[in-house]
């Protein structure tokens, strides 16, 4: 399955529910837009919500820093929600699982952005 | 001794990456790999993929990936084969260290050698690189 993306808010927090593959092309794709149109229209506390992520690669992860770098230095945050084991594995292998806040429950993670 | 052997011609195109990834993902399933162990090879035939496709051959339609999938009862050979201009392994920025685990890019050798039990990059002649990757299976993957 390609990459669906849905965004709902929760309180002011923008939640982006990710589904699929995310990989080079049409997964990372949507994502990099998805995650662009969020921050220009000035929400800067995303939280992206990968329960459903079956499978992600280096460009999918390269999107994921990118959104994280763009909105800190705009002010904002991107935080990261249910990963998978192998979505997990991957984030500590590439050093990048003590760079993201990581959550397990939503309601927690909604409440963590100031 | 390397059994099953199985050789693929592609096009430099992100079609290719797929193909390549499901025909080997064919392979090893074949062979018994669990699960953990296919994401693995699947993730690995993918970022060196698509290495060849854009790094490589730059999707350049004049230029192919050679794909080589051999088997033995133990394990899964893969080698891919681009026709680009080369390049120096030793020259790619550790995507782990410092500043650069915040870069967009630079992560697939990492994630190759980290999820394939052997791993090596050649020069070929006249022109070219070739990767090859080796998975065992352990005695979890048994049948």
């Amino acid at each position: 399955m390609s990459a669906k993306l849905t965004t709902r808010q929760v309180g002011d927090v923008t939640v982006v529910d990710v589904a699929g593959r995310i990989t080079l092309g049409e997964g990372a794709s949507a994502l990099r837009t998805t995650l662009r149109d969020e921050a220009a229209a000035g929400h800067k506390k995303l939280l992206l919500n990968l329960a459903d992520v079956s499978y992600i690669d280096s460009s999918g992860i390269g999107e994921l820093v990118s959104a994280f770098t763009t909105v800190a230095n705009q002010g904002g945050a991107v935080k990261l929600l249910n990963l998978t084991k192998r979505v997990q594995d991957l984030l500590q292998i590439t050093k990048l699982y003590t760079v993201f806040d990581i959550y397990d429950d939503e309601a927690k993670a909604v409440g963590s952005f100031a | 001794m390397e059994e099953h052997a199985l050789q693929l011609e592609l096009e430099s195109s992100l079609d290719s990456v797929d193909s390549a990834e499901e025909t080997v993902l064919k392979e090893a399933g074949e062979l018994g790999f669990d699960e953990d162990d296919l994401h693995r090879i699947g993730i690995s035939v993918r970022e060196c993929m698509v290495n060849a496709v854009v790094h490589g051959n730059r999707y350049n339609s004049k230029k192919k990936v050679r794909v080589s999938i051999a088997r033995t009862p133990a394990q899964i050979i893969v080698r891919i084969a681009d026709e680009g201009d080369g390049f120096d392994p030793t020259a790619i920025p550790d995507p782990c260290e410092g500043e650069n685990v915040l870069r967009q890019s630079g992560r697939g050798v990492m994630m190759m050698q980290a999820f394939m039990d052997e791993f090596s990059i050649s020069k070929l002649e006249p022109r070219g690189t070739e990767v090859k990757m080796v998975k065992y299976k352990t005695d979890t993957s048994n049948n």
